[in-house]
């Protein structure tokens, strides 16, 4: 499969009056077509201003990318005009929020929302812009589609906006589609209806998907291969398959190891990461996660390290990555860790 | 900061005492819908609790889930007669608290406190954390003079694993998890026995969630709390409770010991709800049955006839439509709501 979406060194950074907080901290991956790629971690790690960065969407002030490349199709649209990305967004890539309820016009029918980027970008007339609006609106599972074009946002429940944003996303067959947090807002039994239906789709339409999330549970299904972000940067990165059953960086171990699951027995105690994420104005020398770390040893207080490959197309950014895996994440109760040295944190 | 070292001694086998400590029988809460500019006139109710009867023992944490809308938190507030119920009962310790004056129910809340979910929104942005932590000890004159206040507030804010210097802190200083901390240490001021815990992790990421999670478990033990604790996070019920409730559309449709629910799930509901659950395992996750659920929950304000379920259910059956199903023991202390669950 050819690249669709190459990332090269991604750094954006917000100028506030506390400091420059460095929100996306050199961040470099690729994309092939019709792929989907999971970018997880937690709030503040960068992940969604990733995306924004992308879409070129940064509010400026106070943020600006300040460096890096992303080719889209051979051509990096970090630096062509304003006028041009205006074709890229919604014509080459378009975008899924989380919100539903605050990304629709309020006072616009879904019709207006729904055909705008159709007439703009595929230089439809009305009538033919209705009719694939209605289409697509079936197309994503909305019953009654000519009645319901005509409608407002307010009389859509949560999981039928969402919908209306995904046919939104569709509506100029884009080459990819970025869905910030898709389904978070959503309840459980709708969340499954909305991952079935994003996952049949961009396989049907063959465009690729990133999508961004909190949740390790969401991406395990639909995700070819996850990135793990911290602290502005991808500490780990894989197939889904190696990320979940071998993970090669503490904080990817602790992540997994600090939800309860369904589908193992219950444990009597969680096994949390402890302590907070840290401050991006003010990061510490060496690897960002350390003081959180059960792993850590002298070397990561003043080194800091970088993404090396551990495995097949698996990359993690440890010093100890070599003394992580399938060990390391042990669900079944037993509460010792692999690890020979520094005893677990007082 | 200092982290909670409890040795705790691995919840020995969830003390089996039969004490009930709280009761709701037929429990209704009906909210009126208006229409008309200069006279009001009700057109409807939204039903959000609509006959739901549970008993909750001390020292147990009952789990209430279900999706947005079924009723789960208006239950809780019900309990706390933060909404005067439209009808039924919900005796704690023997008392009525539906029949209780505004006075009477002040002195009740110190036994039943509440940690709400969203840990930026719960807290005064005006106040010390100490203050927050304080006040309801002044409310309830359970202090004398500063020097006790202070001491008290100290020994909170320890609890909770925060340090007590940080007494002095607004909240905006601290971070969600926290700021969930701060909540916590309030509902334990007073010393209750009830806390109702509405999301009290929903808010949090994951990372912090289980530090929050480990926390109100090591409080409850230290302190032999009963909780109700009412989230739409499945995977953190089961680990947190030792019987979950499910309800649905103001209706409790299942109601057991948390292994039996999670292993033997017998109402339709309760069966799509743990399927839809994603499970951070690829292998595993793609071998599991799904039962996806079609259309979307009704609205409360119109809720179908009979089961108020049988419209999305894969099993209905036109008797479905018209009967209403009355929660049924199915097995020991196995309750559900359903007509064509097994042994029914």
């Amino acid at each position: 499969m050819a690249t669709l979406l190459e990332v090269k060194d991604l750094q954006t950074h917000f100028f506030t009056m506390d400091g420059v907080v460095r929100a996306v901290d050199g961040v470099s991956y690729d994309l092939e077509e019709g792929e989907t790629l999971g970018l997880v971690g937690e709030s503040g790690c960068g992940k969604s201003v990733s995306a924004l960065s992308l879409m070129r969407l940064i509010p400026d002030p106070p943020g600006r990318i300040v460096n890096g490349e992303v080719y889209l199709d051979g051509e990096d649209i970090l630096k062509i005009g304003m006028e041009d990305m205006r074709n890229v967004r919604g014509a080459k890539m378009s975008m899924v929020f989380q919100e539903p309820m605050t990304s629709l016009n309020p006072v616009l029918t879904i019709e207006r929302q729904l055909t705008e980027t159709l007439q703009l970008h595929k230089g439809m007339n009305k009538a033919e812009s209705r009719r694939e609006g209605v289409n697509l609106l079936s197309r994503v599972g909305i019953p009654d589609p000519e009645q319901r074009i005509k409608q407002y946002p307010h009389q859509f429940s949560g999981g039928m906006r969402q919908r209306v944003m995904i046919a939104m996303a569709l509506s100029c067959n884009p080459r990819l589609i970025i869905a910030d947090e898709p389904t978070t807002a959503l309840d459980v039994t709708i969340q499954a209806q909305i991952l079935e239906l994003m996952k049949s789709l961009t396989t049907e339409f063959g465009v690729a998907l990133i999508v961004i999330t909190h949740n390790l549970g969401v991406v395990a299904r639909y995700a070819d291969r996850v990135n793990i972000m911290y602290a502005g940067r991808i500490i780990e990165r894989g197939s889904a398959r190696e990320i979940y059953s071998n993970p090669r960086h503490p904080y990817t171990v602790g992540l997994l190891r600090s939800v309860p699951r369904l589908d193992l027995p219950r444990r009597a105690k969680l096994d949390p990461i402890e302590g907070q994420p840290p401050d991006l104005v003010n990061l510490p020398a060496g690897c960002a996660f350390r003081a959180r770390c059960r792993w850590a040893i002298d070397k990561c207080a003043t080194d800091r390290p970088v993404l090396e490959e551990t495995g097949a197309n698996h990359w993690s950014a440890c010093w100890r990555s070599a003394d992580l895996g399938p060990t390391a994440v042990d669900f079944l109760g037993a509460s010792e860790l692999a690890e020979p040295e520094s005893p677990a944190g007082e | 900061m200092t982290t909670m070292q409890e040795t705790a001694p691995q919840a020995a086998a969830p003390a089996q005492d039969n004490d009930v400590l709280l009761e709701i029988n037929n429990l209704k809460m009906h909210f009126p819908v208006t229409s008309g500019m200069l006279f009001q006139r009700t057109v409807a109710y939204v039903k959000a609790v609509d006959d739901v009867s549970f008993s909750v023992r001390r020292g147990e944490t009952l789990g209430l889930v279900g999706e947005s809308g079924c009723g789960k938190t208006t239950t809780g507030r019900c309990i706390l007669q933060l909404y005067k119920p439209t009808d039924g009962q919900v005796i704690f310790e023997g008392q009525d608290l539906t029949r209780l004056g505004t006075r009477q129910m002040r002195a009740m809340r110190r036994e039943m406190q509440v940690i709400f979910q969203d840990p930026y929104s719960s807290l005064n942005p005006r106040m010390t954390a100490g203050n927050i932590i304080g006040e309801p000890l002044i409310v309830h004159g359970l202090v004398h003079g500063k020097a006790e206040y202070r001491e008290r507030v100290a020994d909170l804010l320890q609890n909770v694993g925060l340090n007590p210097y940080m007494a002095d802190r607004f909240p905006h200083e601290f971070s969600g998890g926290q700021r969930q901390r701060i909540g916590v240490a309030r509902a334990l001021s007073v010393s209750p026995k009830f806390i109702v815990a509405d999301e009290p992790v929903s808010a949090l990421d994951v990372s912090i969630q289980a530090q929050i999670i480990n926390l109100l478990e090591e409080l409850q033990e230290q302190f032999n709390l009963t909780y109700l604790f009412i989230a739409h996070d499945l995977s953190v019920v089961r680990h947190i409770s030792d019987r979950v409730g499910v309800m649905y559309l103001g209706h409790m449709v299942e109601i057991a010991e948390r292994n039996e629910i999670y292993r033997n799930p017998v109402h339709p509901y309760t069966r799509a709800l743990l399927s839809a659950v994603p499970i951070p395992d690829p292998v595993l996750d793609a071998q599991r049955e799904r039962v996806l659920l079609s259309g979307e929950v009704p609205s409360p304000l119109n809720p179908p006839s009979g089961c108020v379920f049988h419209p999305r259910c894969p099993i209905a059956d036109d008797n479905c439509a018209r009967v209403i199903p009355e929660l049924r023991e199915v097995s020991s202390n196995h309750w559900a709501s359903c007509l064509k669950a097994e042994g029914y």
